[in-house]
């Protein structure tokens, strides 16, 4: 720790605006009810405290909450003329909004995300998204899809604990702007936002079973992804699951999307702003503790200018704050469970044992809670396995290349293709390498910009489908 | 003068191959198989393609990916144009083998060629169209310019049409190039005469070598090592028994491959005007962040 007497006093959120409370139950048909599984019990990951006790699913409640999303199909929601869906959605984005400082609160208790990420970036930008869609639900005969698309029917969907309001806003926007019923699953170790959300649903008097929420594992995942009752499966997770989801799905005539795992290069070029550089490469791997699929883990710096840019970036690194979510001075907080953790941790010592060299910010950790300091490893070669496999943790991996090709060659070295940053002052490099780059999402001098106008999603290994913009369209569409 | 009669000129037979990179070589297993008429005359034998010759065809068409997915689409367009132009060519030869091929009278045949040519020219059209329709500028909320564009997704297997042997075909293979990827096509197994005339057009209609790679052969036998290769990106199982489609689109998932949707027992109707679900099934929107500023 850097002894200052500039250092900031801390700066807490009261945890009391999140309205916790002890206990959670599913949404199924516009009701909360008891699940028939075993029930969950929500973690703060920054305290390892039990938030509260959440009903999980089982096969029937799947069975049921499948049932209730196509009866509400058939007799209200496909048939509303899209000005009305609109206003449902205007209602919800609104909503959103209104309780905003409330979700922001809930959401860094559950996941561990600091609350300026939170309360910045996460629950606005969910808010967009159902402003964005809500426009598109009147408007779908302009979409390009022909003069009158349909619906498909059912979606069943399944979303990560990163970004866990963020995802369900990219998942149910959509999927209802499109005149779809969706029965969701949030991720087992932050299923609280979900909930609330499904009380904003009543809020807005959207009809019942247009929007069911189960909470559950893997299994309740699994079980809905092969409910016959479904017509559409859209996943957000790792490749491994999505390849095991992909098989499930394989010949059943669902549509099927997949926001998968990514291993993002982030390139910087000898003449590109180092200062900002330094600003992106932190951005692109410390933002929300590394948990982002699109996060920039391999640098690929030029080989001139590789140890000049070390330098700013460790130094910049070690300003970083590490600590309790809830303070609005933190950077970067806690790791989302013990064995994600555990996962982070294991590859990491994978790095030191083929010969990387580890650098770890000199920050002060937590007692308590499960934390990870920011790590920076050099001297990494294309084959080791920090190099290849996704962390999903702020470990950031350098390697350096000479020309441009080389940089492009070793940025397409992997089967992911979600993102990739460039850094440069030439313009006419920046398109090059753009279009060089097998990703789906390509920053240039910035990184980790989201926005529902803009549709994001991976190549090859990273899934297949858009999300957001015109393109996500597709996704809930009989096209 | 004598009365002894000139002999009947004997045909001079063709022997069919493969169209692997530009070149026609056998196929690397030796085997071939007959081919009939639908009336069940022997036309010829066809070679008979082996998972060696998709593992040659899946390299050749994975090295003329970045020059024709570099290609300009101005220069892809003239490219699929002249294909129409070399077909027009030859309308009397394919005429000829789709309607023995498809047991069509002459005149439904040559209609069914006709097609075929305009179906060419169709896509041909759409080349410099799909970034336009596909693409956009994102009018996202902050001080960056953020464009979206469609790029080819790669490397495409192709199982072509079993019953429609080459307005099924150009159907299914000139939406995969006019998008910018490269493929390697099984074509239908008991018709596969229109598709290896086909490859001499393409031989020699500027198509660099590679782009199009042309296997005559069994999509039940082929089909699942295109699935499963890791270089392939998508797959088109629409020539694929429909209790096969589901198995193929399983081995598809190790690799998180594109399968198109193909539904039925039923291969759809060719002559129908598409749209362009083909062209978006072969592509991938890629979105480009940069900041605005003075």
């Amino acid at each position: 720790m850097i002894e200052s007497p500039w250092e900031y006093a801390p700066a807490p959120e009261s945890r009391d605006i999140a309205n916790l409370k002890p206990s959670y139950q599913m949404f199924v048909d516009g009701e909360f009810v008891d699940g028939g599984g075993e029930p969950l019990k929500s973690v703060n990951p920054a305290t390892e405290e039990v938030l509260a006790e959440v009903a999980s699913a089982d096969e029937s409640d799947v069975d049921k909450a499948v049932r209730a999303a196509r009866r509400a199909f058939d007799d209200t929601w496909s048939t509303m003329p899209g000005t009305e869906r609109a206003k449902y959605l205007f209602r919800i984005a609104r909503l959103v909004q209104e309780r905003g400082r409330e979700l922001a609160v809930l959401e860094t208790l559950d996941n561990g995300k600091p609350i300026k990420e939170s309360r910045d970036a996460d629950i606005p930008t969910a808010a967009a998204h159902f402003f964005h869609h809500a426009g598109w639900a009147d408007k779908l005969a302009h979409a390009g899809y022909g003069p009158d698309p349909r619906p498909l029917g059912v979606a069943g969907q399944v979303i990560p604990w990163n970004f866990p309001l963020l995802m369900l806003a990219w998942k149910i926007a959509p999927a209802l702007a499109c005149g779809n019923t969706v029965v969701l699953k949030p991720a087992e170790t932050t299923p609280l936002s979900a909930l609330v959300f499904a009380e904003i649903c009543q809020q807005a008097g959207l009809p019942p079973g247009v929007v069911n929420i189960l909470p559950g594992a893997g299994d309740v995942g699994a079980a809905l992804v092969a409910h016959p009752g479904i017509d559409k499966v859209a996943f957000t997770g790792s490749t491994e699951v999505g390849k095991q989801i992909q098989r499930t799905v394989a010949g059943s005539g669902k549509k099927l999307t997949l926001e998968l795992g990514g291993k993002a290069a982030n390139i910087v070029f000898d003449d590109a702003p180092l200062d900002q550089a330094v600003e992106g490469i932190v951005n692109g791997i410390f933002f929300n503790q590394g948990h982002v699929c699109c996060a920039g883990s391999r640098l690929l710096v030029q080989e001139s200018i590789a140890e000049e840019l070390l330098e700013k970036l460790r130094a910049r690194v070690r300003t970083l704050r590490v600590g309790d979510p809830l303070d609005k001075n933190t950077d970067v907080g806690a790791i989302n469970s013990a064995e994600q953790l555990a996962k982070i941790t294991e590859l990491a010592d994978s790095g030191d044992a083929e010969g990387a060299q580890r650098w770890t910010s000199p920050c002060p950790l937590p007692d308590r809670g499960f934390f990870f300091a920011p790590t920076v490893f050099s001297g990494v070669h294309q084959s080791m396995r920090i190099a290849r496999e996704e962390i999903f943790g702020p470990v950031l991996s350098v390697l350096t290349f000479r020309t441009p090709a080389e940089a492009i060659a070793k940025a397409n070295n992997t089967p992911y293709g979600l993102s990739a940053g460039i850094w440069t002052e030439k313009g006419s490099r920046i398109l090059w390498a753009a279009q060089q780059l097998r990703a789906g999402v390509v920053w240039a001098n910035t990184f980790n910009r989201f926005d529902p106008t803009a549709p994001f999603g991976g190549y090859q290994e990273s899934g297949f489908g858009r999300e957001g913009g015109r393109s996500g369209l597709e996704a809930y569409l009989d096209v | 003068m004598s009365d002894t009669r000139t002999p009947e000129r004997l045909a001079v037979a063709k022997t069919y191959k493969l169209y692997i990179g530009g070149k026609f070589p056998r196929s690397e297993s030796g085997r071939v198989y007959p081919v009939h008429s639908a009336e069940g005359k022997f036309l010829a034998n066809a070679a008979h393609a082996s998972r060696k010759d998709v593992r040659d065809a899946v390299a050749a068409a994975r090295k003329a990916f970045p020059g024709w997915a570099g290609a300009t689409a101005y220069n892809r367009g003239q490219v699929l144009f002249r294909i129409a132009e070399v077909m027009e060519g030859r309308r009397e030869q394919f005429a000829t083998e789709v309607a023995a091929a498809e047991g069509l009278h002459r005149k439904q045949a040559r209609a069914v060629v006709g097609a075929a040519i305009d179906r060419v020219v169709w896509y041909a059209g759409w080349t410099d169209k799909i970034a336009t329709v596909l693409g956009a500028a994102n009018p996202v909320a902050g001080p960056y310019f953020s464009f979206s564009v469609p790029e080819p997704t790669g490397v495409v297997a192709v199982l072509a049409p079993q019953q429609s042997s080459l307005l099924g075909l150009v159907s299914v293979v000139a939406p995969v190039l006019a998008a910018g990827n490269t493929c390697v096509v099984v074509s239908s197994a008991e018709r596969p005469l229109p598709a290896v005339t086909l490859s001499e057009v393409l031989a020699t209609s500027d198509v660099p070598g590679g782009v199009v790679n042309v296997l005559t052969g069994r999509a039940e036998e082929l089909g699942p090592w295109l699935a499963s290769h890791a270089d392939v990106n998508a797959l088109d199982p629409t020539g694929a028994p429909e209790d096969l489609r589901a198995e193929l689109a399983r081995a598809a998932a190790d690799t998180v491959k594109r399968v198109l949707p193909v539904r039925g027992e039923r291969e759809p109707d060719w002559t129908r005007e598409p749209d362009i679900q083909r062209l978006r099934a072969f592509t991938e929107v890629k979105t480009v962040w940069h900041p605005i500023g003075t």
